[in-house]
C-alpha cells in the first residue's frame, strides 16, 4: 500500500469543510502506508486552491479545470478523479461522504471494479487493507467492514463531521493539470437555492429540531429564535414533515438526512428509531419533551422533561446571556 | 417506454436487530422483511409513467427465494414482470457484487428508464444507483425528489446540501428515488389476485454473466468482519424543569463547561 488520494469538493471555488476532514484523514492514512498524499479537485477557474490543500499536507494537487466542470456532474467529476487515479496510482482513495462524494465514489468503484467502504465512522489500516466501522440497520448495529487486501485500489467515504480537520506539516502542493476528455450526459443545468440565510442540517455544526410536540407550523419561530442564538440549523422529525408543517429538506432521519452535529437539540421529538438513525451519531444530544418516557431520553446526553414552549424560550435567553 | 425497477428486500426498519451466531451478520429468525421503502418511490414512479405513456415495468432483485414475496408485492401494485437473480446458498455479496448481478440481468431487458431507491435500507451504503449506472454505461441522477418528462429524456431535481440541482439527461438513464418524489400506492385486491398468477423468472448468477465464486463471501470486494450492537450511551443527565429559567441556565452551563460544545 502506498499513495493516498483525496477527492476535494468545491462549490463556487470554496472548499467544503468535509474535504479538509477527508484530507486530514488521508494524511494519517498516508503516514501509515508510507505513501504520498495527493488531492484532486475539479471545477472551472479553480487553479488557486492548491496552497490551501498543501497546508493540510498535500504533496500533489491534481487540478481538472474545464468550463464544462463549472457545475457538478457525476460523469465529469468522476472522470477527473479517475484521471488522477491513473496519474498518481494511489492504493487508497478517500472521498467525503457528502451528496457529491456518495455520487462520485461508487461510480469510480464500479469503473475500477473495486469495493467501496461507504459512509465510514472510523478508518484504520490493518494488514495492508482498510478496515472501517459503519452504522447499519438504522443505527441499531455497527458493522466492521474490510476491503479486499488484494485490490488494486481501496476506496472509502468518511462521514462528514466525524473526523477532525487539522493542518499538518505542509506538503509541496505541486500542481498537476489533468488532461482528459469526457462526455457529460446528465447535466446540471441549474442550482436552486432555498431562502437566503437558511443553514442546511446536513452541514450544520449545531441543529435544533422540532417534532410533533411543536403542535403546528406556528411553533417554528420559537425554535428558530434558538437556532439564531446558537448559529444552528433548523431540523424536523418525519412527523412534522409529513404533517406538512415544514419542507422535506429539513427532515432528519431514515427518510431524511443523516447528520452528525456537535450539538443536537431535539424539541418535542419522541425519538422513533427512524429519527435516531439520522441523528444518533451526534456528539451531544439534548432532549426537551413533556413525556418522561419518550425514547429520545435514552439517547440524550442532557434532558429536560417539560413544556418546550416554556423551556426553549428560556434556553434562547440563557444562551444570549451566556454569549454577552 | 419501458421501465426497469430494482428493489431490495430488507429487514423492516421496525425489526429488533439481533446479532447472528457468526458475529458478523444479523440473526434472521423473527425478522420481518419488506421492500426497501425508497424502492417504493422508484416503483411508483415507473408505474405512473407507464400509466401515462404506456410501456412495461419489469422489477428486478438479487436475493434468496424469500425475496419473491417482495417481487410479488411489486407485481400486485402494477409491475408487469419480475426477475430474481438467485443468491440462495451463496455467501454475502457487497454492493459491487450485487450491482454486477443486477446489471447482468438488466442488460437483457428493454429499458428506457432504470429506477431504484436512493439507498437500500439496512446496509444504508447509498452506492447502488451510481454503480449500476456506471456498469450499464448510463447517465444517472440520485436523490431525486421531482421528475419531469421532456423530449428524449427527463429533468430531475436532486436534493443536495442546502440546494437542489436540476439535472437534465437523455434516455436511457437511471433515476434514484428520494422521499418526496411521489406517494406510493397500495396494491389493489385485483392486483394482488393477478400477481398470484404471474411467474417470477429466476436466473442463476452464471446466466447473467456473474461468477459468484469471485464476488461473494471471502471473495467479495468488501466484507463484513464483525457486527455488534452500538455502544450503550451514558444515561441521560436530567435537569429539573420546575423553574424553566433556572433549568435553561443549568443546561447552558453543562453544554459550555462539561460538554464543551458552546
Amino acid at each position: 500500500m502506498s499513495n493516498v488520494l483525496v477527492f476535494i469538493e468545491q462549490r463556487d471555488g470554496k472548499i467544503r469543510k468535509a474535504s479538509f476532514e477527508a484530507l486530514t484523514l488521508g494524511r494519517e492514512v498516508a503516514a501509515k502506508t508510507g505513501g504520498a498524499l495527493g488531492a484532486v479537485v475539479a471545477g472551472s477557474g479553480i487553479g488557486g486552491l492548491a496552497p490551501e490543500l498543501a497546508a493540510y499536507g498535500a504533496a500533489k494537487v491534481f487540478v481538472a479545470d474545464k468550463p464544462e466542470l463549472a457545475l457538478y456532474s457525476c460523469e465529469g467529476y468522476t472522470a477527473a478523479l479517475d484521471a488522477a487515479v491513473a496519474a498518481f496510482a494511489p492504493a487508497v482513495v478517500l472521498v467525503p461522504a457528502t451528496s457529491m462524494g456518495k455520487d462520485v465514489a461508487p461510480r469510480l468503484a464500479a469503473r475500477r471494479k473495486v469495493g467501496l467502504l461507504s459512509d465510514v465512522m472510523s478508518l484504520e489500516v490493518e494488514g495492508g487493507r482498510l478496515v472501517a466501522t459503519r452504522s447499519v440497520y438504522s443505527g441499531k448495529a455497527r458493522a466492521t467492514v474490510a476491503a479486499d487486501p488484494g485490490a488494486a485500489l481501496q476506496i472509502a467515504t468518511p462521514r462528514p463531521n466525524v473526523f477532525p480537520a487539522s493542518k499538518g506539516a505542509a506538503g509541496a502542493g505541486e500542481v498537476v493539470a489533468l488532461d482528459f476528455s469526457v462526455t457529460i450526459r446528465a447535466k446540471v443545468v441549474k442550482l436552486e437555492m432555498p431562502e437566503a440565510g437558511e443553514l442546511d442540517v446536513a452541514e450544520a455544526d449545531k441543529i435544533v429540531s422540532g417534532g410533533r410536540g411543536i403542535k403546528g407550523p406556528e411553533g417554528w419561530p420559537v425554535l428558530r429564535a434558538l437556532c439564531h442564538e446558537l448559529g444552528a440549523a433548523l431540523g424536523a422529525s418525519r412527523a412534522a414533515v409529513d404533517a406538512g408543517w415544514i419542507g422535506h429538506e429539513h427532515q432528519v432521519g431514515q427518510t431524511g438526512k443523516v447528520v452528525s452535529p456537535t450539538l443536537y437539540v431535539a424539541c418535542g421529538i419522541s425519538g422513533a428509531i427512524q429519527h435516531m438513525a439520522g441523528m444518533g451519531s451526534s456528539k451531544v444530544i439534548v432532549a426537551i419533551n413533556k413525556d418522561a418516557d419518550a425514547p429520545i431520553f435514552k439517547a440524550a446526553t442532557y434532558g429536560i422533561v417539560g413544556d418546550l414552549f416554556q423551556i426553549v424560550p428560556a434556553l434562547t435567553e440563557a444562551v444570549r446571556k451566556a454569549k454577552a | 417506454m419501458n421501465h426497469v425497477v430494482c428493489i431490495a428486500y430488507v429487514p423492516d426498519t421496525e425489526t429488533k436487530i439481533k446479532i447472528g451466531a457468526d458475529g458478523k451478520s444479523i440473526d434472521e429468525a423473527d425478522v420481518k422483511w419488506i421492500v426497501s421503502p425508497y424502492d417504493e418511490y422508484a416503483l411508483e414512479g415507473a408505474i405512473k409513467a407507464k400509466e401515462e405513456k404506456g410501456g412495461t415495468v419489469t422489477v428486478v432483485t438479487y436475493g434468496p427465494a424469500r425475496a419473491d414475496v417482495g417481487l410479488r408485492e411489486c407485481l400486485a401494485r402494477g409491475a408487469d414482470e419480475a426477475v430474481r437473480v438467485a443468491s440462495d446458498g451463496l455467501g454475502e455479496a457487497d454492493s459491487l457484487g450485487v450491482a454486477m448481478a443486477l446489471a447482468g440481468a438488466i442488460k437483457a431487458l428493454p429499458c428506457d428508464v432504470l429506477w431504484l431507491g436512493n439507498k437500500g435500507v439496512g446496509t444504508d451504503a447509498q452506492t447502488m444507483v451510481p454503480m449500476l449506472a456506471e456498469l450499464l454505461d448510463l447517465p444517472h441522477a440520485n436523490l431525486v425528489t421531482k421528475l419531469e418528462w421532456k423530449d428524449g429524456g427527463v429533468v430531475a431535481w436532486r436534493e443536495i446540501e442546502g440546494a437542489r440541482e436540476v439535472v437534465e439527461m437523455p434516455f436511457p438513464c437511471v433515476v434514484g428515488a428520494q422521499k418526496g418524489l411521489n406517494e406510493p400506492r397500495y396494491a389493489s385486491l385485483k392486483g394482488i389476485m393477478a400477481a398470484k398468477k404471474k411467474t417470477i423468472a429466476v436466473k442463476q448468477p452464471a446466466e447473467v454473466g456473474v461468477d459468484p465464486a469471485a464476488t461473494t463471501g471471502e471473495k467479495a470486494a468488501v466484507r463484513w468482519t464483525k457486527l455488534e450492537l452500538p455502544p450503550a450511551r451514558q444515561a441521560v443527565k436530567l435537569i429539573p424543569a420546575d423553574d424553566p429559567a433556572k433549568a435553561a441556565d443549568e443546561l447552558v452551563r453543562l453544554l459550555r463547561d462539561e460538554a464543551k460544545v458552546l
